[in-house]
């Protein structure tokens, strides 16, 4: 186990620089100048020439990606061009607000999907299950940024429960939770929108389980049906979720772009998405360095805890 | 054996990477050309796609509509004679503008469907087959490509080309072979060590023998659920972009264009601008994903549907409810 953790973590560091590399390169061969994208058309090519050689902008292509690195290596992940603050205070003030809103709506969805799929392995092939799964499916295919302002029409403007989007300018996790009730619309369309998978992968393996013997052993001993889904069906289903849930950690770090965007809310997504639209080299490249080190910890994590929790599974080193 | 039986897709497939760690039986489940046809499922999906494609498609022949220039004198009509859907901000009909969308959306959804799958497919079987050291290089290039966000894709290849409907199945296929490719390459690793693949080694068969021979036509049944998958979250994929503003321009449109558009005039009261578009593109991704599904459900052999259940009654051995009760 020790020698298989250390085979994946050497894995996931060079996964890690693989993404930062590429990233480099890519964003390097996007046509337009920095300087011109920070500075404006207008800029002078005098003020262009400072601002390359400010930045490190006229080395080489190599020097650059070996002078990024080394300060990433003392925890310094640059300047933001379009913001003039530390790429890491930026991250650090919107990453927590993206892992409230994202993990609460993944929570919200697992509530809501794992019951319902063993409900619908319970009654696998009748009309019940066809109708819960197509009303998944069906809010899973809508795009969210309709269910958004379809939610938004009906409940804030309609009937005013709720707060259409947050007021500008709040900062912290706290500040959030204050404002809670511009919280509910956001969490719930980002979580019916994923309830399907969550559903779908517990219903295919509630089915399974339902029909191996150690279920059917548990009913022939006497147990009653209540105590039979929650402590062999529930437990078992839950083992897929498991790997959707470390697979779904990026999406966490990666923030909403939609979402947020729609609700006024200033997560990681709609910093990414302004900073590529803006140039804004060092942002992206902070922000692609964690999206990579949650996707790359994400999949660790599911096999970890998948082969903790499931004894069948055991890590051969090789 | 049946005849429509010959007509095999593919040959047994086990289950996938997933299911296989699970513990859960694998095998059995077989693509046939009858199973396809005989499940109710599949058959009403593939109806509603037919049907929208020849509404997309045939309908601009039959109704003439003029969809490139802008008219202002009869922007946002409610449904009425002349315009049975009404008219969109520019004065241009939504009927006949929802068969224009349609045709890019429908377009990309096959193109980067097929694309990715092949891609992936090709890619994944080689690494399973290569297997050792020439196999964890090619999946660490895997699962760096899928840990690059997807945005500073998206945004570098839309500013270093003009969009169009190509360029944008091509990114779209760019970014979603690699999940593809990861699932065949499972597949293989599980059939490389099945008797049927040993059996061809042993005759002769070189590696490349086996590779087109055996691991591609094999792979076939889970490749057509991933098509069939990817086909719907490329429709759903291009009506993202299409809200974030990355897009050909205009005349160009497709659903989810349409239904962006018609977002921003809700509070207007627009409501024809918004309701067709999304019926269209539910009711297709829809469908996409209900064909994906049960064609899933065939391939992994967990759910049959009733070809296979009275095949097997025919042998003599009926499967035991796997109802709970």
């Amino acid at each position: 186990m020790t020698w298989y953790l250390v085979r994946r973590l050497a894995q996931a560091i060079a996964v890690v620089f693989g993404v930062m590399v590429l990233t480099f390169i890519l964003l390097h061969m996007e046509p337009g100048s920095v300087a011109r994208a920070v500075l404006g058309l207008k800029a002078t090519p005098a003020r262009v020439a400072i601002f390359d050689h400010l930045y490190g902008l006229n080395k080489p292509l190599y020097d650059q990606f070996g002078v990024y690195m080394w300060q990433l290596l003392h925890g310094n992940f640059g300047i933001s061009y379009q913001y003039q603050q530390p790429v890491s205070t930026l991250i650090a003030q919107r990453l927590p607000r993206d892992a409230l809103l994202l993990g609460l709506s993944t929570v919200v969805a697992l509530v809501i999907g794992v019951p319902t799929g063993i409900y619908q392995a319970v009654h696998h092939n009748e009309l019940v299950d066809d109708a819960v799964a197509g009303t998944w499916f069906t809010l899973y295919s809508a795009p969210d940024f309709l269910e958004a302002f379809l939610l938004i029409a009906l409940l804030c403007v309609e009937f005013h429960i709720f707060q259409p989007t947050f007021p500008g300018g709040i900062s912290s996790v706290v500040g959030v939770l204050t404002d809670w009730r511009a919280l509910v619309l956001p969490v719930f369309v980002l979580s019916i929108n994923s309830v399907a998978n969550f559903s779908q992968y517990s219903r295919s393996t509630a089915i399974t389980v339902l029909a191996s013997d150690y279920v059917k052993v548990a009913r022939a001993k006497g147990l009653p049906r209540q105590l039979v889904l929650t402590r062999h069906v529930l437990r078992n289903s839950l083992l897929p979720v498991i790997t959707i849930l470390g697979l779904s950690l990026p999406g966490i770090v990666a923030g909403a772009v939609i979402a947020e965007s729609i609700f006024n809310y200033p997560g990681m997504g709609l910093l990414f998405w302004q900073s590529a639209l803006a140039h804004d080299y060092p942002v992206m490249l902070g922000g692609t360095l964690v999206i990579g080190i949650a996707t790359v910890t994400g999949n660790l994590l599911a096999d970890v805890v998948y082969g903790v929790l499931d004894p069948r599974i055991r890590y051969v080193s090789q | 054996m049946s005849a429509s039986e010959t007509l095999a897709f593919g040959g047994p497939a086990e289950a996938g990477e997933i299911s296989s760690r699970q513990g859960a039986p694998s095998g059995g489940g077989r693509l046939t050309l009858a199973a396809f046809l005989h499940n109710r499922r599949t058959m009403s999906g593939v109806g509603i796609v037919a049907l929208m494609g020849l509404f997309c498609f045939i309908g601009p022949v039959l109704y003439h509509t003029n969809q490139v220039t802008v008219n202002l004198a009869i922007i946002n009509q409610p449904p009425g004679p002349g315009h049975p859907l009404g008219t969109d901000e520019y004065g241009i009909d939504v009927l006949g503008r929802l068969m224009v969308g349609g045709q890019s959306s429908l377009e990309l959804g096959f193109a980067v469907g097929i694309a990715s799958t092949v891609l992936g497919a090709l890619y994944g079987a080689l690494s399973g087959v290569v297997g050792g050291v020439g196999d964890g290089i090619l999946m660490r290039i895997i699962d760096t490509l899928l840990a690059v966000p997807l945005f500073i894709l998206l945004i570098i290849v839309a500013s270093m080309f003009s969009l169009s409907l190509s360029v944008i199945i091509l990114i779209l296929a760019v970014l979603s072979w690699p999940g593809v490719a990861r699932l065949v390459r499972g597949q293989v690793l599980a059939l490389r060590n099945r008797e049927f693949a040993q059996a061809a080694t042993s005759m002769g068969s070189t590696r490349w023998g086996v590779l087109f021979r055996h691991m591609i036509p094999n792979t076939l049944g889970i490749c057509i659920v991933t098509a069939t998958f990817g086909i719907a979250d490329a429709i759903y994929a291009l009506s993202a972009l299409s809200f974030l503003g990355i897009g050909p321009p205009p005349p160009f449109t497709d659903w989810g264009t349409m239904l962006t558009d018609g977002v921003n005039n809700l509070f207007n009261g627009y409501w024809w601008q918004v309701y067709p578009p999304m019926f269209a593109l539910v009711l297709v991704v829809l469908a996409f994903r209900q064909i994906g599904d049960a064609l899933n459900d065939i391939v992994s052999g967990g759910q049959t549907g009733r070809v296979f259940a009275r095949r097997r009654r025919r042998f003599g051995w009926v499967p035991m409810s796997t109802r709970y009760e």
